[in-house]
């Protein structure tokens, strides 16, 4: 008997959009001084979600000079006891709010609610509620009797977990003492706006955080206005490299969170079925769109047929469709842009000789989509083996012995993570001694906590998000 | 794996033959890693099944249902009322599909059997000393054949699992083969006891090891356990059968059994078997639920679909 899921819808209704929004300066919303404004769309359909300011230099700097003021006479001298009350009753306000984001979030990046709901909200309270924790505990943080922070903090995040970023730049940046100023991702800026009106709602000082909405001009305003004193960035590493230029020579303390090639390995005495959902999590949550994805499978060539005929079981299972219900495995890719990204490097992978694969699937016909994917008999030669897609595309590459995938695996110029499946401990431990990534799974993949260190080696960054290790970056130590 | 199928399949049956080939073959099985089983399963329990999707899941579970009594206080009147229940669950509604079996002890088969005869509802018995089946091999076999001598259809035995976890695998193999033979043409469920074997590898080699054996059925639990039935031991046991026909052509069935209460839960249990094993599973023949108090929660959930009220409990039987 076949088994039809019928269609499972979130409600919209309990996201209340309002046609237009401004910039969040100084505790209120405010239109640009020069008046431009661009639209957000919802990618799984191509509908026009709301207007949206678009700030100039003129704006970055009177945000700048509010979140200046803001430190200076409110933020800065508050004791750590009273700011963790205000990033404490944000986290609260998000987990009450939490449905609200999580549709928002969907709709306006186009990830499965499942994954809002589930991953990308949960973690974002958690952020906060992490971060409010040491707010009055930074001299046990291991940076000195009495750390000072920097001042105000210039953050710059992308599409592809717009308000998970949000909460990585913020709550660390807050609990130190820091006021910000930030730029959501020109795609996605709702969730940010709708960030805003919560610390409207935990009637967090003026100026304290600030959010300047635009594009990439709009960022570089923001990063090179001097009134700055450290700039965070998550983005691709074209650009990081670009803000690394600009910042060179200044005074300003700078964290990079850039792309990444992650090595995913299956030894051949892995788990195989749970290393299966591990390569599918690792690649197909938010439709490939993430940093850290296990974009290369490197599997030891004497189970490979086995892990791939079990892997193509499991992609034909994989919901692909609208992000708003709740059955669904992968949603919308983020933008045209981004899908035109997606086929090129496809199209070079099939061009350069690799065998593609994608389960039937049905797409929608109105909106950005492409099929869950993956190229066999790849090898380290491929375009497609050595730039990040960001998005559902898997190259799988095969290696003989534990030595050759981890030479495999740090053939790259990027080093932001890593997958290793054994049941043998003592393999784990001795491969991920030798992998030059910042981040390294053992049995499980694209799993996150506020409590762990998140960065890069290489051209994936510098600098660490989360944990105890995510407050240096915002003190002057 | 469907090139070497066939010397596969040849090779699977001697393995029984000897205790290291066996020991061999079962302990090179892929490991189970806990926690990505568990959260495999937990993700799966997350699908949202609604309106239409419900209906369907709730007719088809009824269908899976084994209507279970195994107390030392059955008696013919308790066991008849059961099997009368088995067979129109809803007597205020004729569309309301019959359940798969029932299932009693050895003794009350003569009077599950009166009422049965002539339908579809199986006949299932425990047998082999249930549930501890720590009896000698003997009587567990005449357990069995006075079952199915009686009327039973579907034999549901408990392994050895003393022997399985001091590793004596060949002679829980051979006692299932044993007890099968006992069975004649009822199909047999082998029980695992999951509970008491304590980790997901021992569930993935007892689930091969009653396979190998040639049960029909591999079943979870007695329900006479602390720990019966879960999502994640469901889940690696129908990756186990997946695997086994994969290997050899011969589908098994799985039943979960114990703890397992609710519409919720048993939807849970369709949607695991949906995307692990997909539709072939997805009949009475191949998966049932052995249960007891489920059948009315689905009865009364079937009941809220047709009617869009919440009838009270009052209105379904008590048997």
């Amino acid at each position: 008997m076949t088994f039809e899921y019928a269609p499972a819808p979130e409600s919209r209704s309990v996201v209340d959009l309002r046609p237009s929004y401004g910039l969040f300066v100084d505790g209120e919303f405010v239109d640009p001084a020069g008046g431009g404004s661009f639209t957000s769309v919802n990618p799984a359909s191509e509908e026009v979600l709301a207007e949206v300011a678009e700030a100039g230099a003129q704006d970055v700097d009177r945000a700048v000079r509010a979140a200046r003021t803001a430190y200076e006479k409110v933020w800065g001298p508050m004791p750590g006891r009273d700011r963790a009350k205000y990033l404490f009753r944000i986290a609260r306000i998000i987990q009450e709010r939490s449905r609200e984001l999580a549709v928002l979030e969907s709709l306006d990046n186009g990830k499965p609610i499942r994954e809002s709901r589930d991953v990308d909200l949960p973690l974002v309270a958690a952020h906060f509620f992490y971060y409010a924790g040491w707010a009055d505990k930074l001299p046990y943080a291991g940076f000195g009797p009495d750390p000072k922070p920097l001042g105000v903090a210039a953050q710059v995040i992308p599409w592809n977990f717009p308000l998970l970023m949000l909460a990585w730049k913020i709550a660390p940046a807050l609990a130190t003492g820091n006021t910000v100023v930030l730029k959501p991702a020109e795609t996605t800026p709702l969730t940010a706006l709708l960030f805003a009106e919560i610390c409207q709602q935990a009637e967090l000082p003026a100026g304290v955080v600030n959010i300047v909405t635009g594009a990439g001009d709009t960022g570089r305003a923001l990063v090179e206005h001097p009134g700055v004193d450290k700039v965070a960035f998550t983005g691709s590493t074209e650009v990081g490299r670009a803000i690394a230029r600009s910042v060179a020579g200044t005074r300003k303390k700078v964290t990079l969170e850039l792309g990444g090639k992650a090595a995913n390995i299956v030894y051949d005495d892995a788990p195989i079925d749970q290393a299966v959902e591990g390569i599918v999590n690792g690649i197909f949550f938010n439709q490939g769109h993430v940093c850290c994805a296990g974009s290369r499978l490197l599997v030891q060539e004497n189970v490979a047929d086995e892990v791939l005929e079990s892997l193509k079981r499991r992609m034909a299972r994989l919901r692909v469709g609208d992000p708003l219900d709740k059955n669904t495995d992968v949603g919308a890719i983020n933008s045209a842009a981004q899908l035109a990204r997606i086929r090129e490097l496809a199209d070079a992978g099939s061009a350069e000789g690799a065998q593609r694969w994608s389960p039937p699937c049905e797409l929608p016909e109105r909106g950005f989509w492409f099929a869950p994917t993956i190229f066999t008999g790849v090898t380290q030669a491929h375009r497609i083996a050595r730039e990040e897609i960001f998005g559902p595309v898997l190259s799988v590459l095969t290696f003989r012995t534990p030595a050759e995938a981890v030479e495999k695996a740090n053939n790259t110029p990027y080093g932001l993570s890593a997958g290793i499946w054994t049941d043998k401990g003592s393999r784990i431990l001795w491969t991920a001694d030798r992998l030059r990534a910042g981040v390294v799974w053992a049995n499980t993949f694209n799993k996150f906590d506020p409590t762990s260190p998140f960065g890069g080696y290489k051209e994936s960054g510098y600098g660490r998000e989360g944990g105890r290790h995510g407050l240096e970056g915002y003190l002057d130590v | 794996m469907t090139a070497t199928a066939t010397s596969a399949r040849s090779d699977l049956t001697e393995l029984g033959r000897s205790e290291t080939a066996l020991r061999a073959f079962l302990h090179g099985l892929p490991g189970v890693d806990q926690v990505g089983a568990e959260q495999r399963a937990a993700q799966l329990g997350t699908r949202s099944i609604k309106t239409t999707a419900k209906a369907q899941a709730i007719d088809l579970a009824i269908r899976m249902v084994d209507l279970t009594t195994l107390e030392g206080a059955d008696t013919p009147g308790k066991v008849r009322a059961l099997a009368a229940k088995a067979l129109r669950p809803d007597p205020a509604d004729p569309t309301c599909p019959h359940v798969g079996a029932v299932c009693v002890y050895p003794a009350m088969v003569p009077h599950v059997a009166e009422v049965l005869r002539g339908s579809a509802v199986h006949l299932a018995s425990v047998a082999t000393a249930f549930p501890s089946g720590q009896a000698p091999l003997e009587v567990r076999l005449a357990d069995t054949r006075a079952a199915v001598a009686a009327g039973a259809d579907e034999i549901d035995m408990v392994i050895n699992r003393g022997a399985f976890l001091a590793g004596r695998y060949a002679e829980v193999h051979d006692e299932i083969v044993a007890v099968k033979e006992a069975c004649g043409d009822a199909h047999l469920k082998v029980i695992l006891e999951t509970g008491e074997l304590a980790t997901y590898d021992n569930v993935r080699r007892a689930s091969w090891l009653a396979m190998l054996a040639g049960g029909d059925f591999i079943k979870t639990s007695t329900g006479k356990v602390p720990v019966a039935a879960t999502l994640p031991v469901t889940l690696v046991m129908l990756e186990a059968v997946r695997d086994f026909r994969a290997a050899t052509g011969r589908q098994v069935g799985v039943k979960p059994a114990g703890g397992i209460k609710t519409t919720k839960d048993a939807i849970k249990y369709l949607v695991m078997v949906d995307e692990t094993v997909g539709a072939d599973w997805l009949d009475p023949d191949w998966f049932r639920f052995g249960a007891s108090s489920l059948l009315n929660d689905l009865l009364m959930q079937r009941t809220k679909l047709t009617t869009g009220v919440y009838p009270g409990p009052d209105y379904f039987t008590l048997d």
